[in-house]
């Protein structure tokens, strides 16, 4: 674990913490990635983060060209914009090394804190702090249903910010792990054509391609069949494992146990608990059971 | 702010180095930069240039999947720009006779329409494409003026079928194959790189009041109008004082419509061209595509918010 953290730091010490990558080289840990040590060096501080979604079109329809141009001329906001406000105040700080968990129920703010993390949605009110460049692990929203499963996948690989050389590397790979070719040749028919299952395998196959030094999970990605699933897993363990910090949005306690040992807690957009996770789940199974 | 310290408490060793930080200080102690802000210009230069792949793959795919679904598949990229000059030519050509003394006016129309299309509809997908791809930027990280550059990539693509198509219209209509056909290559050059920048304008504003995709068509129309496409602008230009008609004739549009008509139909002479016609097309060129670039830059952070 210690080589492969050090290698993964080699470019970072160009940005100042030379003395605190040095510290988190502990030789000899195991190679659980559970167990990580995890170090004082933090990789994403969120401070007082406030995120608010505006909302257009949630009352009567588009409206006419010329209310439109009156809005405009008025410097009105538009009748139907509504604004929801995701995350309110949320303040953390997650290590080097660490697994943590996300949790809440439906609409409490975790996917959109995770963008937030990402740098993909602005905060309206406080700042991320994030060491390089963290990633969300999928790339759906780049491909296209009508293209061919190969075209999506160069698509894909580039949209996730690889070269082309590198893309022509990773092309041969991305093919093997999904398995779409295992029956014939389905990789040059348009991904339309595929069943959800090749589809979700293919998407998370393009996703999994790239490592990342702070990794972004949301909710459940194993999919597919029982022999893709276990492929799957195996993937995300070992990107875990190339991963600095690793953060998973689930609602599935089991695999949040299984692989965090730091939980949060949000509840409509606020900090509701935050520590080991087997208090804060605890907690929150609890809190579940008595709101039923 | 409870949640600090019960945060601190749980997670941080009894030895925190770090203990009594701020979270703003804490992030400059161990040089964590702020998520999701806006790299300098020559940065965010670069990230795009590495992106150029991306950028070209997304534009050609975009373009494909547009006529997947249709029987005809790709011919419809032909057949449009065929059946747009066809409606042009039947109401401009053959019921309002606009052709008063315009020789070759089969392909005078068809040039001024497919180039005054490009820009029309790279500014339109421009203004559209912060909205439209609000799942690709809430996903993934590149520099946004990918998307506004990309749509223009797809007008661009577009165009070369139509400027197949008319090649055939213009050799059809009786015009030879001169040397002049190569002018224009650079008119197209610098159309693109002024489109590119009016799409990255558009797309910011667009990205910030969505009703702007909504009175696009109309602004887009009335310039068309002013263009000269169905019609010569000296039919009205003769009748209005000298500086009016100069400031007409700086019309981009119409700049860029005059040398590619210039460059392919043999009629049209240097002396129907605008005065000073190549400053003004490398002036739009550099001044919009440049002007468009730093001013989508600026609000690089903020799209996505929508």
């Amino acid at each position: 674990m210690a080589d492969t953290t050090n290698t993964t730091d080699a470019p970072r010490t160009s940005l100042g913490m030379s003395d605190a990558s040095a510290a988190t080289g502990e030789p000899g840990l195991t190679q659980a990635w559970e167990r990580k040590q995890r170090s004082d060096e933090p990789t994403v501080v969120v401070d007082d983060v406030h995120i608010v979604y505006k909302i257009h079109g949630a009352g009567t329809g588009k409206g006419s060209a010329t209310s439109a141009l009156s809005r405009i001329i008025s410097r009105k906001t538009s009748p139907t914009i509504r604004e929801v406000h995701a995350v309110k105040g949320v303040t953390f700080t997650a290590f080097k090394g660490e697994a943590v968990g996300l949790i809440g129920s439906n609409g409490s703010g975790k996917s959109t804190i995770l963008r937030a993390i990402a740098g993909l949605l602005p905060p309206e009110r406080g700042k991320i702090y994030t060491n390089g460049q963290p990633s969300l692990l999928g790339v759906n929203a780049a491909l296209m249903n009508d293209l061919t499963g190969e075209r999506n996948i160069v698509l894909g690989l580039l949209a996730m910010g690889m070269s082309s050389a590198e893309v022509r590397r990773r092309y041969q790979g991305v093919v093997d792990f999904s398995g779409i070719n295992e029956r014939g040749d389905f990789i040059s028919l348009p991904m339309r054509t595929y069943s959800s299952g090749m589809g979700a395998r293919l998407r998370f196959s393009i996703a999994a391609a790239k490592s990342h030094d702070v990794l972004l999970i949301d909710e459940a990605l194993a999919t597919g069949d029982q022999s893709f699933q276990r492929r799957s897993e195996a993937r995300i363990r070992e990107l875990r494992q190339e991963a600095g910090t690793v953060f998973l949005v689930s609602h599935n306690n089991k695999s949040i146990r299984d692989t965090c040992e730091r939980t949060i807690w949000l509840e409509s957009g606020e900090l509701r608990m935050d520590g080991p996770t087997e208090e804060v789940v605890g907690e929150y199974e609890k809190w579940n059971r008595s709101r039923r | 702010m409870s949640t600090v310290s019960e945060q601190s408490g749980v997670a941080a060793p009894a030895l925190d180095p770090n203990a009594g930080l701020s979270p703003a200080q804490l992030a400059a102690k161990y040089g964590l930069t702020v998520s999701g802000a806006r790299p300098g210009i020559g940065a965010y230069t670069k990230q795009l240039w590495s992106r150029r792949s991306f950028i070209v793959t997304y534009a050609t795919a975009r373009l494909t999947a547009m006529y997947t679904t249709a029987k005809l598949g790709q011919i419809w990229q032909v057949m449009t720009p065929l059946l747009n000059a066809g409606v042009y030519y039947l109401i401009f050509g053959l019921l309002l006779q606009t052709n008063r003394g315009i020789p070759n006016f089969i392909a005078y129309l068809c040039t001024g329409i497919f180039v005054f299309n490009f820009t029309q509809s790279a500014v339109l997908a421009g203004t559209r494409s912060i909205a439209d791809n609000l799942g690709l930027i809430r996903a993934l990280h590149f520099p946004r003026a990918c998307l506004p550059i990309a749509m223009t990539v797809i007008q661009l693509q577009q165009l070369m079928f139509s400027m197949g198509v008319l090649g055939v219209i213009v050799l059809l209509t009786g015009e030879p194959f001169t040397l002049r056909w190569l002018l224009v290559i650079p008119a197209l050059v610098l159309q693109f790189a002024f489109n590119a920048g009016l799409a990255m304008i558009m797309a910011r504003f667009g990205a910030k009041t969505t009703d702007l995709a909504q009175l696009m068509p109309f602004l887009i129309r009335t310039w068309m109008y002013m263009s000269g496409v169905f019609y010569s602008v000296s039919v009205f230009a003769n009748h209005l004082p000298h500086i009016a008609t100069r400031v007409m004739e700086a019309n981009p549009a119409l700049v860029y419509i005059a040398l590619i008509r210039y460059g392919l139909i043999q009629s049209q002479t240097t002396s129907t061209l605008p005065h000073h016609v190549w400053p003004l097309a490398v002036g739009w060129a550099v001044v919009v595509g440049i002007v468009g670039y730093v001013f989508f830059w600026k609000s690089e952070e903020e799209y996505g918010r929508g």
